[in-house]
């Protein structure tokens, strides 16, 4: 049929024929953007769990100051997270989470200034703005470790039980901060989370090193720092969520 | 060689400028939140206020993190849904999940 010749010589172009692009993003970044959607259905489905514990628990509805640990009720988190490195004993509510979570969003900064220096294919400030992210990036594992070593350790008051005994600190299963369930909760959302800024930590020394060697210039832009980039900035996301509903609800 | 559409560089030898004011002026508003969420922690009373005046600021700090540092702002309409739609599912499970709590709550407190 003379039909067929026509379309041989044309390139089909209509809808299904393939070759659009709807969405006007490379498959790399709408494959990371899907990722993060799922990964955002996990936390998001750990922060509800959060909230349905507590709610099946009696709050603490007494006055702050007379506050007292008790597996009775949820604590009230200003008296959990209170401690801060080379203070000890002092009171400082929520001063240590607000100085990790001041860590985490300059380095979400640094990172999209590295994005930013990718579009102008500027190799050295790439370099710069990643090696200023992965010093952060580490910086908030290293504070994550000392408030979980905190944490697992406890303070001198401990937790007066109904026979007299006192525990300390918290592991999955005894927790002087509350019911065992907080301690849990606390260990797996944190952790996960701290799981995934290590990943992130790791990600971020590998496209490093690309840039040093200039893997990236080489290929004519720096699209793997940006997809990197979404993951890190997905992270901060699931902090500033976090901070909300752990630290300060 | 330059497959970045924004820019087409060619050579390192003039690299443009950095324009990076859209950014700091994001990192300040992320700052001013959550020193106003510290603001609200200390000099308000606990309650179901407070912690919608937190809920509130955090969904802020989100669309500033996922609007301008994610960029998905300025992606196409598609895309945009793609990602926000399935999100709703997310708040289907928390309004879900926490009147089972609180349900749960009141029966073990009522009828043992």
């Amino acid at each position: 049929m003379s039909s067929t010749s026509t379309t041989l010589e044309k390139p089909n172009s209509g809808t299904w024929d393939g070759g659009n692009e709807p969405l006007k993003a490379s498959y790399g970044k709408l494959m990371m953007w899907f990722f993060l959607l799922s990964d955002a259905f996990t936390f998001g489905a750990f922060l509800i769990v959060y909230g349905l514990s507590r709610h099946t628990h009696l709050p603490y509805n007494g006055e702050p100051e007379a506050f007292a640990f008790s597996q009775q009720w949820w604590p009230i988190p200003e008296k959990v997270y209170n401690a801060f490195p080379g203070l000890h004993g002092m009171d400082l509510p929520l001063a240590f989470v607000a100085l990790m979570t001041m860590i985490l969003i300059l380095s979400s900064v640094t990172m999209v200034l590295a994005v930013e220096a990718g579009h102008r294919m500027d190799k050295n400030d790439v370099q710069k703005w990643l090696l200023w992210t992965i010093l952060f990036g580490a910086t908030f594992l290293g504070c994550q470790a000392w408030e979980w070593a905190h944490f697992i350790t406890g303070d001198e008051e401990g937790m007066l039980l109904a026979d007299g005994s006192r525990i300390f600190g918290a592991n999955l299963t005894v927790n002087q901060y509350g019911p065992p369930l907080f301690a849990d909760l606390f260990f797996f959302i944190t952790g996960f989370h701290g799981t995934h800024v290590f990943s992130g930590v790791v990600l971020l020394i590998m496209i490093f090193i690309n840039t040093v060697n200039g893997v990236y210039h080489k290929r004519g832009h720096y699209e793997m720092v940006e997809k990197v980039g979404l993951y890190w900035h997905f992270v901060d996301l699931v902090w500033v969520f976090v901070f909300t509903f752990f630290y300060l609800i | 060689m330059a497959h970045h559409s924004d820019n087409d560089m060619h050579h390192t030898g003039d690299i443009p400028e950095p324009q990076t004011r859209g950014i700091w002026k994001t990192f300040f508003i992320l700052v001013a939140i959550t020193a106003l969420e510290f603001v609200f922690a200390f000099f308000m009373e606990a309650g179901t206020a407070r912690n919608v005046i937190f809920i509130i600021l955090t969904l802020f700090k989100a669309f500033y993190i996922v609007a301008e540092f994610m960029h998905l702002k300025h992606e196409t309409k598609a895309l945009i849904w793609t990602i926000m739609i399935p999100l709703a599912l997310i708040v289907w499970l928390m309004v879900a999940l926490l009147a089972e709590g609180s349900y749960y709550f009141e029966s073990i407190t009522n009828y043992f």
